[in-house]
C-alpha cells in the first residue's frame, strides 16, 4: 500500500509540472518539432541540423513576422531520436501529444520513415533531412524534404563514374540502413544502365570501424572505382585502409562523406575521393554566402554538411505559415506543397506532389589539396 | 593464398587490441566476479585523451622527433589518466557494493558507462576526433598480401604487453596474491594478503592496458568518438568469454581468435554460401562460433570448471 501512495504523489507531481509547463507557453509560441540523433555516433550531424533550424528560427524572430496579427514567436521543442527507428517512433508520439505546429526532422531515412506515420496520422506537416526514396512515396501529403532523394544522387552519381571518371567496373559497399542501402541500390541501377558493371557488392554495419576483411576482398576483384553508402565516421578511416591495402581505385560516396570530418578522418588518404551534394556550391549563391557568414557569427564554426540545408527547411515551414497567416496545420499544409522560394542552397525551392524538391542538381566534389573543391554540376534525369 | 595471408594479417591485428581489452574484463572478472562493463570506456577515455595530446604535439613532418614526442606525449597522459578512472570507478562505485547481490555491482557497472560517455560528451564534444597522422606507415609486401609498420607495432606492443602480463601474475609477489584471492578472497584475507591493494591493483593494470588499447585503436584507424568504447568493450567481453572468463590466456586466445574469425567470416561467408550469406553477417558468424564453443564448453575454451564461482 505504501508504494501505492507514492505513485500517488508522483503522479500529482507530474500533473502539476505538466499543467504549468502548459501555462507558461505564450499565446503567440510557435512551436516546431525537431528530432535527430543527438547523442550517439551521429550526434555530430543531429548538432548540425539543430543549429541551422535555430540560426533560421532566431533569424525569423528578429524579423518580428506577425502571424494573425500577432507577433509570432518560433520556437524549436528538440528531441534526441539516437538514429534508432524505435525510438523515433515514441519521440514523434511525444512531440505529437505536446502539439507542435509542424515537424522540422528527422535526420536518417531508418528514423523518419517510422515517424511519418505519427506524424501523418496527426495531419502535421514534415520537413525531413532523409533521402530515402521511401519516404515521399508512401502516398502521404505531409511528407517534404530538405534534401534531393536517394534516386536523384544516384542516379547522377553512377553517372558520373561510368561517364566521366571512365570507371567500367564498381565496387559497391553499404553500411545497411535505410540510407546507405537505398543509396547504394540506386547507384547500382545508374552505374548499369550507363553500361557500367558491379564487380563486388560488400556490407558493413553503421558501427564498425574495421574494413580490412570486405576492402581485401574489393581488392581482389580490382574495381576502378569503389563506391561507398555511408557515414563519413566511417568513410574516413575507409578511405586510410584503402591505402593501407594498396587499392588505387578512387573512393565515391554520398553527402554524408562530403564533410570536413571525412577529410580530417582520411588524413592525406582523403586527396582524390568523389563525393556528391545536392544543389549548387553555396559560394555560387548570395544567400549561400550570407548564410556561411551568420552560422560562423552565431555558431564559432564552419556550418556542416547539413545545415544549409535545415536552414532552407526551416524557412519554408515558415514562409508557408506566414502566406497562410496561420499556423493551423490544414491552414498552411496547401501553401507549403505549393511554396516557391529562393533558399541558401537553391534559387528555386519548390516541391512536387510527392514533396520531393523539384530542382534536381546534384554537384560532385573532390579532395584537392585537402580541400572540397567542386568538379562539375549536374542535372539528375531520375526523379 | 594471398588474400587468405590478407584476411589473416587483417584479423591477427584487430584480434591483438581485442585481446588487450579483453585481459581487463577477465583479470577484474576473475578476482570479483564482476563484469565491468564501463571497461570499454575506459578504453574510449585512453583514446580521447590519448587523440587530444597528440594532436597538439604533433608537428609538421610526419615520422621526425615530433612524432616520437606525440606518441610519448600520448602514453604518457593516457594511461594515468585511465589508471585514475578505472581506480576511482572502483573505489566510488564498487567497493561498497562488493556484497551486494552480483545484479546490482553489475547494474553499477552499466551506470558508469553511462556517466563516462556523457562525461566524455561534454569534454570532447559529439564531433569524431581524429589521431594525427604522425607515423607515416610503411607498407610492406608480402606476396602479394600488404603488412603496414602499425599493424606489425600493434601485434607486437600487444604480445609484449602480454608476456610482461604473465610475468607479474605468476612470477611476482603480487601476482601471487591476486591469483590467491581469485581463488578464495576470505581465506586469502585470513593469510595477511590485503585484498583491496590486491583489487586495486586489478583494476590499475586493466585500466592502463585499456589506455594502450585505446591508443592503438585510435592510431590504426585515425577515428575517437565517444561512444566507441561500447561496440569494441562488447567484442572484447565476447573474446573474453570465448577464451573463459577469468583465465588470463584464455582472454588472449579468445581475442586473437576473435579477430580472426571475423575477417576470416566476413571474407569468405559470401563465396562460401554463394552470395546467399554477405560480408553483413560477419557479426552472426563470430557470434555463432561463440555459441558453439559454448554448448561444448560451457566455461569457455581454456575455462576451468570451477562449479558455483564461475
Amino acid at each position: 500500500m505504501k508504494s501505492d501512495r507514492k505513485l500517488q504523489h508522483l503522479a500529482a507531481a507530474c500533473a502539476a509540472a505538466l499543467g504549468l509547463a502548459a501555462g507558461a507557453a505564450h499565446a503567440e509560441d510557435i512551436r516546431f518539432g525537431f528530432a535527430a540523433p543527438l547523442t550517439g555516433p551521429q550526434s555530430h550531424y543531429g548538432e548540425d541540423m539543430q543549429n541551422g533550424l535555430t540560426l533560421a528560427l532566431e533569424e525569423a524572430n528578429k524579423q518580428g513576422i506577425e502571424i494573425d496579427g500577432e507577433k509570432a514567436n518560433f520556437v524549436l521543442v528538440s528531441k534526441d531520436d539516437q538514429a534508432d527507428p524505435r525510438v523515433a517512433v515514441q519521440v514523434a508520439q511525444q512531440l505529437v501529444d505536446e502539439g507542435v505546429d509542424g515537424i522540422l526532422g528527422h535526420f536518417n531515412s531508418g528514423t523518419t520513415i517510422p515517424a511519418s506515420r505519427v506524424y501523418n496520422d496527426a495531419g502535421l506537416p514534415q520537413i525531413a533531412m532523409a533521402t530515402s526514396p521511401e519516404y515521399t512515396d508512401q502516398g502521404y501529403d505531409t511528407t517534404f524534404r530538405m534534401m534531393t532523394s536517394d534516386t536523384q544522387q544516384g542516379a547522377a552519381v553512377g553517372k558520373f563514374m561510368v561517364e566521366d571518371l571512365g570507371a567500367k567496373k564498381i565496387a559497391l559497399i553499404d553500411d545497411r540502413t535505410a540510407y546507405g542501402q537505398g543509396l547504394a541500390d540506386e547507384v547500382e541501377k545508374a552505374v548499369k544502365a550507363a553500361g557500367g558493371e558491379i564487380v563486388r557488392r560488400e556490407y558493413t554495419t553503421d558501427k564498425s570501424n574495421d574494413f580490412t576483411s570486405i576492402l581485401t576482398n574489393i581488392r581482389g576483384a580490382a574495381p576502378d572505382a569503389v563506391f561507398f553508402g555511408g557515414v563519413d565516421a566511417q568513410s574516413g578511416p575507409m578511405k586510410r585502409q584503402l591505402a593501407t591495402l594498396g587499392v588505387k581505385a578512387p573512393l565515391v560516396s554520398g553527402e554524408m562523406t562530403r564533410s570536413d570530418t571525412f577529410i580530417k578522418l582520411a588524413g592525406d588518404a582523403a586527396e582524390g575521393t568523389y563525393a556528391s551534394l545536392a544543389g549548387v556550391p553555396l559560394a555560387q549563391m548570395a544567400a549561400g554566402k550570407d548564410f556561411e557568414a551568420a552560422y560562423q557569427a552565431r555558431f564559432k564554426k564552419a556550418p556542416g554538411v547539413y545545415a544549409p540545408y535545415a536552414y532552407d527547411g526551416a524557412w519554408n515551414m515558415i514562409a508557408a505559415i506566414r502566406k497562410a497567416d496561420s499556423a493551423a496545420p490544414e491552414d498552411y499544409l496547401p501553401e507549403l506543397a505549393r511554396l516557391e522560394r529562393k533558399g541558401a542552397t537553391s534559387e528555386h525551392i519548390a516541391y512536387d506532389d510527392k514533396g520531393d524538391l523539384k530542382e534536381i542538381a546534384v554537384t560532385i566534389y573532390q579532395v584537392k589539396g585537402g580541400k572540397w573543391e567542386m568538379v562539375k554540376t549536374m542535372v539528375s534525369q531520375a526523379n | 593464398m594471398e588474400l587468405f595471408v590478407q584476411q589473416l594479417i587483417n584479423g591477427i591485428t584487430l584480434g591483438s587490441v581485442y585481446a588487450l581489452v579483453a585481459l581487463g574484463y577477465t583479470m577484474v572478472y576473475g578476482i570479483i566476479g564482476l563484469i565491468n562493463f564501463a571497461h570499454g570506456d575506459v578504453v574510449m577515455i585512453g583514446a580521447m585523451a590519448a587523440t587530444m595530446v597528440a594532436a597538439s604535439l604533433a608537428g609538421a613532418d610526419p615520422g621526425g622527433a615530433s612524432a616520437w614526442l606525440a606518441m610519448g606525449g600520448a602514453l604518457a597522459v593516457a594511461v594515468p589518466l585511465c589508471m585514475a578512472v578505472g581506480w576511482s570507478a572502483e573505489r566510488i562505485a564498487y567497493r561498497p557494493l562488493r556484497r551486494a547481490p552480483r545484479l546490482a555491482a553489475l547494474i553499477t557497472a552499466i551506470g558508469v558507462s553511462i556517466i563516462l560517455q556523457n562525461v566524455a560528451m561534454m569534454v570532447w564534444g559529439r564531433n569524431y576526433l581524429n589521431f594525427p597522422q604522425v607515423l607515416s606507415p610503411t607498407v610492406y609486401d608480402l606476396g602479394g598480401a600488404r603488412l603496414s609498420s602499425l599493424q606489425a607495432a600493434i601485434v607486437a606492443a600487444a604480445a609484449a604487453i602480454m608476456a610482461g602480463l604473465s610475468l607479474v601474475v605468476h612470477r611476482t609477489r603480487l601476482g601471487t596474491a591476486m591469483r590467491a584471492t581469485a581463488q578464495n578472497r576470505e581465506v586469502a584475507g585470513l593469510m595477511g594478503v590485503d585484498i583491496n591493494t590486491v583489487i586495486s591493483a586489478a583494476f590499475l593494470i586493466g585500466s592502463a592496458l585499456a589506455a594502450v588499447a585505446g591508443i592503438m585503436v585510435t592510431a590504426y584507424y585515425g577515428v575517437a568518438q565517444y561512444t566507441m568504447g561500447f561496440m569494441l568493450g562488447l567484442k572484447a567481453f565476447t573474446a573474453a568469454v570465448l577464451g573463459g572468463i577469468g583465465n588470463l590466456g584464455g582472454a588472449m586466445l579468445g581475442g586473437l581468435l576473435l579477430g580472426v574469425i571475423e575477417a576470416l567470416g566476413s571474407g569468405y561467408i559470401g563465396d562460401l554460401t554463394g552470395g546467399f550469406l554477405g560480408s553483413h553477417y560477419q557479426d552472426v558468424f563470430a557470434f555463432m562460433v561463440l555459441v558453439v564453443v559454448l554448448i561444448f564448453r560451457p566455461s569457455g575454451l581454456l575455462g576451468e570448471r570451477v562449479g558455483d564461482r564461475a
